[in-house]
């Protein structure tokens, strides 16, 4: 996961429902580098990925059975 | 918008979803676009986010206002205007108010103010905390053990740091899950390796040269440490509603069951409404009973039927959103449906809680009220779907390995 310092102005904004999300996971084959889960269903995923990875994450959003993801591309 | 946050954020996107094009203003004391909580008491404290990246997705455009680091100081319904702590003043037709709460600060103001004692609640506590947590403090005490003190417990095991939590209950989790599931999840973090201090008070931080010690407990005990986490819950903001007319004390803002604010009076005020931490409301499928939520789920579902209603589209029936959350603890997942609120039974409906794998569903009177997952969402849904029905309890179907005869019914253990 990238981690610098000065996320907040990142264009790419992530968040997931986590009450919706169900662990399927189907996320984390979309997107391996921004979206893991931890024990049996412990969703780690990173709410500002960098914008060339944009495509990765529109197929994370679009993979989730329970529509669990929304997204902000403010550069889009 | 009275407060930038969860709340605040889903409640313009919803009024401008319904229609409405005018002017609108977010209002927010914190210096930051609207930002998600929940990571700051797990990613952010094990390193693995910094405490700056949970700016919250927001399909809002340019055409709204920003007051951001500025607070909201008073209210005046009469004229319709909120007065700013910058002097300035913000006349409205339509308010939402979802300033929220904020962690409720250690009882001992001086000892809340030493060195290496924390709170969490806003970006800056979870940076200020993580950054202590990254020196490997030799030991760290966590004060209260409800979600928020489980959560930073189970992150300084994974840190492999060592952690005692300390509550004045019999178990984890006791006052929203009672002593019965409360003690099968605290039995996972005693096994994680938390050291347990239950049935415990601390009474003083002890310090030396401005920097926390320890701490002493009521029973006279001292127990050493470098870092104190005090976790006990949260206040209301509403200090600046005083004034206003506005029915509100540190339980909360009191709505309608739509959630138009009441007045001292309880008449509904129709120009403004609550979502949020900050709103206690009549909850239907509790009898009415006024319930104020500190869940995320919560905070948008209300939100969102807020802004609805200040756009001006009629309700079509009050609120009433099943309360859900969430918690990861460690890698330990627990989910909710409903409200264990005066729950007389409980039972294992499916998995072992040996296995830390579960759902416990409560009931009341006969009916099911709340059902708590662990490491288990994918059966949460069907429970808490007899949550929201309020069908008879104990379940009639429920998994294929447990006929109904076999269902342990257990009390709950509230105190
Ligand atoms: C560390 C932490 C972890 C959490 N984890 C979970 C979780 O795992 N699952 C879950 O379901 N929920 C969790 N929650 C709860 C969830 O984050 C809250 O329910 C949610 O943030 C509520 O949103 P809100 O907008 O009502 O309030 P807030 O997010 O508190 O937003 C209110 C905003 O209003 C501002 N404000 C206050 N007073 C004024 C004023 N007078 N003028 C202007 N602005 C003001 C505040 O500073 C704040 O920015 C967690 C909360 C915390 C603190
Ligand atoms: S695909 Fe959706 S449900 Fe599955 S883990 Fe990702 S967010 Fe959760």
């Amino acid at each position: 996961m990238p981690s610098d310092m000065t996320r907040d102005a990142a264009p790419l904004r992530v968040s997931v429902d986590l009450n919706l999300c169900q662990a399927y996971a189907q996320c984390c084959y979309a997107a391996p580098r921004h979206f893991r889960i931890d024990g049996r269903e412990a969703l780690f995923y990173d709410p500002a990925p960098s914008a060339a990875d944009r495509v990765d994450i529109e197929r994370a959003r679009l993979a989730c059975p329970v529509q669990a993801i929304r997204v902000e591309d403010s550069q889009a | 918008m009275v407060g930038a946050g969860l709340a605040g954020l889903r409640g313009a996107e919803a009024l401008r979803a319904s229609g409405y094009r005018g002017q609108l203003t977010l209002v927010g004391d914190e210096p930051h676009r609207p930002y998600d909580r929940p990571p700051l008491s797990k990613h952010v404290l094990l390193g693995h986010l910094p405490a700056d990246a949970s700016r919250l997705p927001s399909d809002l455009t340019d055409d709204v206002t920003w007051r951001l680091g500025v607070g909201a100081r008073a209210l005046d319904r009469e004229a319709r205007i909120v007065h700013l702590t910058d002097g300035d003043s913000l006349p409205y037709d339509r308010l939402l108010i979802a300033t929220g709460t904020r962690a409720r600060p250690w009882v001992h103001e001086d000892e809340a103010k030493l060195a290496n004692v924390f709170t969490i609640r806003t970006r800056d506590d979870s940076a200020a905390l993580r950054e202590v947590l990254a020196a490997r403090p030799k030991r760290v005490v966590v004060i209260g053990a409800g979600f928020i003190g489980c959560e930073v417990a189970a992150v300084c095991r994974e840190l492999d740091l060592k952690v005692s939590l300390i509550d004045p209950a019999a178990t984890t989790l006791s006052r929203v899950l009672g002593t019965t599931v409360g003690g099968m999840i605290g039995e996972v973090h005693r096994k994680a390796g938390v050291e347990m201090r239950f049935g415990s008070e601390v009474e003083h931080l002890e310090h030396k040269n401005g920097r926390v010690t320890g701490v002493r407990l009521a029973d006279g005990k001292h127990l050493k440490a470098d870092v104190v986490v005090v976790a006990l819950g949260a206040v209301r903001n509403i200090e600046w509603l005083d004034g206003s007319g506005l029915s509100a004390d540190p339980g909360g803002l009191d709505c309608d069951e739509h959630g138009f604010v009441l007045d001292d009076q309880s008449r509904p005020d129709h120009a403004i409404t609550a979502a949020g931490d900050v709103a206690r409301f009549p909850h239907p499928l509790y009898g009415g009973r006024r319930v104020a939520l500190e869940h995320w789920g919560h905070a948008v579902a209300q939100a969102e039927y807020a802004g609805r209603l200040l756009a001006g589209l009629e309700p079509a029936a009050p609120y009433a959103a099943v309360p859900n959350f969430w918690s990861t603890q460690g890698t330990m997942v627990v989910k909710s449906a409903g409200l264990t609120d005066g729950a007389d039974a409980v039972a294992i409906v499916q998995g072992d809680p040996a296995e830390r794998r579960f759902v416990a569903v409560y009931g009341r009177a006969g009916r099911c009220v709340a059902a708590v997952a662990v490491d288990s969402a994918r059966w949460l849904p069907i429970y808490a779907e007899k949550v929201a029905t309020a069908a008879p309890f104990p379940p009639t179907e429920t998994a294929t390995d447990r006929p109904l005869r076999d269902l342990e019914i257990q009390d709950p253990g509230f105190a």
